[in-house]
């Protein structure tokens, strides 16, 4: 038998299903890979236990043949959801000890098809980050090293324990959020899909929260089909979310049709920006090429406020972390410090319980909501908001799908960036307008670069229309044949 | 609506040493939604449980719970809102508040900042002299309420009951549009008695159903509107008053002295009447307000607000006018049978019970039902310290002794009687009338028997009234009610006495 780790998700189902191995076997594998690539640090806590149970739980529902979408397949979650009885950390010391008492609507849906957890995957501190090195828990290793280069390099974040997880194999799939392209970022970073929905798509309750208005779960895989997979398991309607939408959800697998004849993708030449490498230009014009070549109709767009997304989104998303964290305060659960009188306790419990980058946001997002300074920040940032979203939706107009490249670069090496925030921020160029304005995004591994690391394009759709962007997803992958795969160097 | 006859009240001035000073004062009124369950989650609102039992995570700010808006409180909000003759606002946006308290489990309140549910509105304020004083409403909102503090439980730490946080709240922000406390007092009667007639809010303010924070300032008449305090912890319509009147006093001695006022929020001290100084304007927080992006703008349909509208009850205003020009009642009593919803429902009731047992139209019998209630059955609820709802006497059995009266099988002061043996004992008036033998003697024979009896036995007092004295029939009567235990029908009687004496 191959390695049951190599398989796709897509395959992992219909080998369970033909009951060519059991869930149980693919899951005993997977948590052998997941142990022996802990030097990747892609997990804050592994559940090999409750892995076990559930993987034997699907074997008795397959034997009834009662195989529910993703019987018996095993995925990371990122620690960002909460998880009944499981400890839910967001990377964070103030969380360290924390263990929810319920289950986020997105992970009760995919345990409910019949999903077997294996861990709860590292990230960026409440997902403050594009490299992975803000976690409270340890940086994350990309999978993939330069040839030649051993030095570490960043998996991307926010989700960087997720996409590391799955491109190094001891995952099928994984959970993701991306609040301005943590999903994304880290798939293009790690060789792997990753789709960002659209914004209520997938329920945020039981997510611990960054930045409300942009904040979407979705999922992260080798491939675009198993991602089709995994997102119609986690989407739907929940009321006890007031911002997702009540609209039913698509067979997205059915949606890969593989024709995209007509099909108009527009290119938004604003994405073109100053500095970026050639070899990205390169792929994206070749990522035009294929698309043309499958049938599409390429055309230029208009996205005349692209420049103006990441200042917006860099006020934006820390006001309202600095709202949403504001809840961390010592005196219900998590980390408390003990302090002479109340403003002791707060300062000394959020001092210690947040890292850098966390209180930077906050500190950014208090100054940013302050009175006197409200309009000339937020309230402007929210009109730029909107006109970003009108730009979008001319652009939708014209064509149906959009391609850019995902980020501006291949894999950073650990620490390049750590120093330098705006650099940091910068890696969120390309992922940042779509969720400003709400929009599905999608990251499909398109290449290497010249150094050997990966690369990935982007394609943005329609609010709710993640069929389009799959099936386009699909023909990208298909025309990339994309097969490289990291050394495994960490089994040594 | 009805439109309530406006007798402007004149502003009662204060005096101070350089002059008359005029008092002005706005009201931020604090009304518990009356619902069974919070404003975002579906936990429980009892009042007095164990503390942190009616805690869902949404209400202690569990990471990743959010809040779903409780309709029944926008309907309610809504339905407030027509009650005070308010524009409903068909979309309005939740804010969230940010300060760090313990008893503010998620570091934010969420409350509605610049789009409130509802607009402009107006209260008419009934004045002890009889005038109105109209209150305009500025804007009513929704907000959470937060939990509790208590510092007494510990030496050294301070213990929090989550139990109140995220209970529904509604805010009503009047007009500075009151001269006097006693005008700020009657608001906040009148604005309880209309919650209360709409069922949003119990009104209760020693449980804290319903909370005022005074706005108060003076000015020297035509002036501009002078430097405002706030004064908070104003929780009976006592200590309302009896803040106004110290603040009022305190700020007219400050400005006579030189000094000016300066904005800022006090505290009001119930144990001895003063307000003391709790935070300047610069010491103020910044609450770095924004569109909570959790929750959707509220968006509500003319439709929704019309039926909502349909279903309003009458209120207090629109319930007196009709008792005075359909049930013919006089103003005063009027006024005092709409004060409470429970005693004009009862009232309602009452006259309601008696026209059906007699037959006879709702304005000729209003006037005297009124006296009944609002004299016989207040006076001894009022004296027993009891509300209408604890009367022993139901409103239909109340009717059945007014209808006894009514059609003379009991005389008047019989009926009193008959009345407090009811309130005593709980039982049924023709029982007790039955019972006792106190039928009225109608029956010309059996009292012409007594007529004739008492003449005989006082020739003397016949004497003086065969002289000129008629007053001295009183003297017959009296014997003869004496006699016959009350029960002889007075008109009869007199008729009787009249043709004997003079016989």
């Amino acid at each position: 038998m191959a390695d049951l780790c190599d398989l796709t998700l897509a395959e992992a189902r219909d080998g369970i299903r033909a009951k060519k191995f059991s869930s149980a076997e693919l899951t005993r594998a997977h948590v052998d890979a997941m142990i022996s690539a802990r030097p990747l640090n892609a997990f804050i806590s592994e559940t090999p236990v409750i892995a076990k149970a559930m993987a034997d739980e699907s074997d008795k529902r397959i034997a009834r043949g009662e195989a529910r979408a993703l019987e018996g397949l095993p995925l990371a979650i990122k620690d960002l959801f909460c998880t009944k009885g499981v400890r839910t950390t967001a990377a964070s010391h103030i969380l360290e000890p924390f263990v929810p008492t319920y289950e986020s609507t997105v992970t009760s849906k995919l345990w409910a098809d019949g999903a077997v957890m294996l861990g709860k995957a590292n990230l960026d501190e409440f997902a403050m980050g594009s490299s992975n090195e803000t976690s409270y828990f340890g940086p994350v290793e990309n999978p993939w090293r330069k040839p030649g280069d051993n030095r570490a390099r960043v998996p991307g974040g926010s989700s960087g324990g997720s996409a590391a997880a799955v491109a190094a194999r001891f995952a099928l799939g994984a959970t993701g959020t991306d609040t301005g392209g943590s999903i994304r970022q880290p798939a293009a970073f790690c060789g792997i899909a990753g789709i960002k929905p659209t914004y209520g798509r997938c329920s945020r309750w039981g997510i611990v929260a960054f930045a409300s208005s942009l904040d979407q779960a979705g999922p992260m895989a080798r491939t675009v089909k198993d991602c089709a997979i995994l997102l119609r398991s986690m989407s739907g309607f929940d009321p006890k979310d007031s911002t997702s939408v009540d609209m039913p959800v698509p067979d997205y697998e059915k949606a890969l049709t593989g024709n995209i004849k007509g099909l108009k993708v527009g290119i938004p030449e604003e994405y073109r920006v100053d500095g970026m490498p050639a070899e990205i230009d390169a792929m994206w014009r070749r990522g035009a090429d294929w698309l043309k070549a499958a049938g599409a109709i390429i055309k230029p767009v208009k996205l005349l406020l692209t420049t103006y997304a990441l200042p917006t989104y860099y006020i934006v998303a820390p006001a309202e972390c600095s709202s949403n964290l504001a809840r961390y305060d010592g005196v219900r659960f998590g980390l408390r410090t003990k302090g002479d009188d109340l403003t002791g306790m707060y300062e000394g419990t959020r001092g210690e319980g947040f890292g850098r980058e966390v209180r930077r946001r906050i500190l950014i997002g208090t100054y940013v909501l302050s009175a006197g300074y409200y309009d000339a920040y937020y309230l402007k940032a929210q009109r730029v908001r909107a006109l970003i979203a009108r730009d979008f939706a001319n652009a939708f107009n014209e064509v149906d799908v959009l391609l850019t490249p995902t980020a501006p670069s291949s894999a950073f090496a650990r620490g390049e960036k750590s120093a330098d925030p705006i650099a940091m921020y910068l890696n969120d160029v390309f992922t940042v307008p779509a969720s400003l304005a709400g929009l599905p995004g999608m990251s499909v591994p398109a290449g290497l670069s010249s150094d050997g690391l990966p690369l990935g394009l982007q394609l943005i759709g329609r609010a709710y229309d993640e069929e389009t962007v799959l099936r386009t997803a699909a023909v990208l992958e298909e025309a990339a044949q994309f097969e490289a795969r990291p050394p495994v160097w960490w089994k040594q | 609506m009805v439109e309530a006859v406006s007798i402007v009240p004149t502003p009662a001035l204060l005096k101070g040493e350089t002059g008359d000073w005029e008092l002005v004062i706005g009201l931020e009124v604090h009304a518990q939604v009356t619902s069974n369950s919070k404003l975002f989650s579906g936990a429980a609102t009892d009042f007095g449980s164990e503390p942190n039992s009616q805690v869902s995570l949404v209400d202690a700010a569990f990471p990743g719970m959010l809040p779903v808006i409780n309709e029944f409180c926008v309907e309610q909000a809504v339905r407030t809102g027509l009650g005070i003759e308010a524009e409903i606002n068909l979309r309005s946006v939740f804010d969230r508040k940010n300060y760090f308290y313990p008893d503010l489990p998620a570091g934010y309140q969420i409350s509605q900042y610049k789009q409130p549910i509802v607009g402009e509105g107006m209260v008419h304020v009934d004045l002890p002299d009889g005038s109105v004083r109209s209150v305009g409403i500025e804007r009513l909102h929704l907000e959470q309420d937060a939990g509790k503090s208590l510092h007494d439980q510990h030496p050294k730490n301070t213990y929090v009951d989550l139990n109140r946080s995220g209970i529904a709240l509604m805010e009503i922000v009047s007009k500075p549009d009151m001269r006097s406390g006693e005008e700020a007092g009657a608001y906040v009667r009148k604005l309880r008695t209309i919650l209360r007639y709409l069922g949003t809010c119990d009104g209760n303010m020693e449980q804290g159903s319903l909370r005022c924070d005074v706005n108060v300032s003076v000015r020297k008449p035509g002036d501009k509107l002078g430097t405002r305090c706030e004064i908070k912890n104003v929780n009976s319509v006592r200590y309302l008053q009896q803040a106004v009147d110290y603040e009022s006093r305190r700020q007219i001695e400050e400005l006579e002295a030189g000094r000016p006022i300066k904005q800022e929020t006090r505290l009001y001290d119930a144990n001895t009447g003063t307000t003391r100084s709790m935070r300047s304007k610069e010491e103020a927080h910044d609450y770095r307000y924004f569109p909570d992006p959790d929750l959707q703008p509220l968006q509500l349909t003319a439709d929704y607000v019309a039926r909502i509208k349909a279903t309003l009850p009458e209120l207090p205003d629109a319930k007196r006018a009709r008792l005075e020009s359909e049930l013919r009642i006089a103003p005063y009593q009027a006024r005092v049978l709409v004060a409470e919803k429970e005693s004009a429902d009862y009232f309602e009731a009452f006259v309601a019970a008696v026209a059906k047992r007699t037959g006879k139209p709702l304005q000729d019998i209003g006037q005297d039902c009124a006296n009944v209630v609002v004299t016989e059955l207040f006076g001894i609820l009022n004296k027993e310290g009891k509300p209408i709802e604890a009367s022993p006497i139901s409103a239909d059995a109340l009717a059945s002794l007014q209808a006894l009266k009514m059609d003379g099988t009991i005389s008047g002061p019989t009926a009193k009687k008959v009345f407090e043996e009811m309130f005593a004992t709980g039982k049924d008036a023709a029982a007790i009338v039955e019972e006792k033998g106190l039928k009225q003697v109608s029956d010309t024979g059996a009292l012409e028997a007594l007529v004739d009896k008492v003449i005989a036995e006082n020739p003397k007092q016949v004497e003086q009234f065969r002289g000129g004295k008629e007053t001295v029939i009183t003297f017959f009567i009296g014997q003869i009610m004496k006699l016959s235990r009350g029960t002889a029908n007075p008109g009869l009687l007199n008729e009787l006495l009249k043709k004997k004496l003079q016989g």
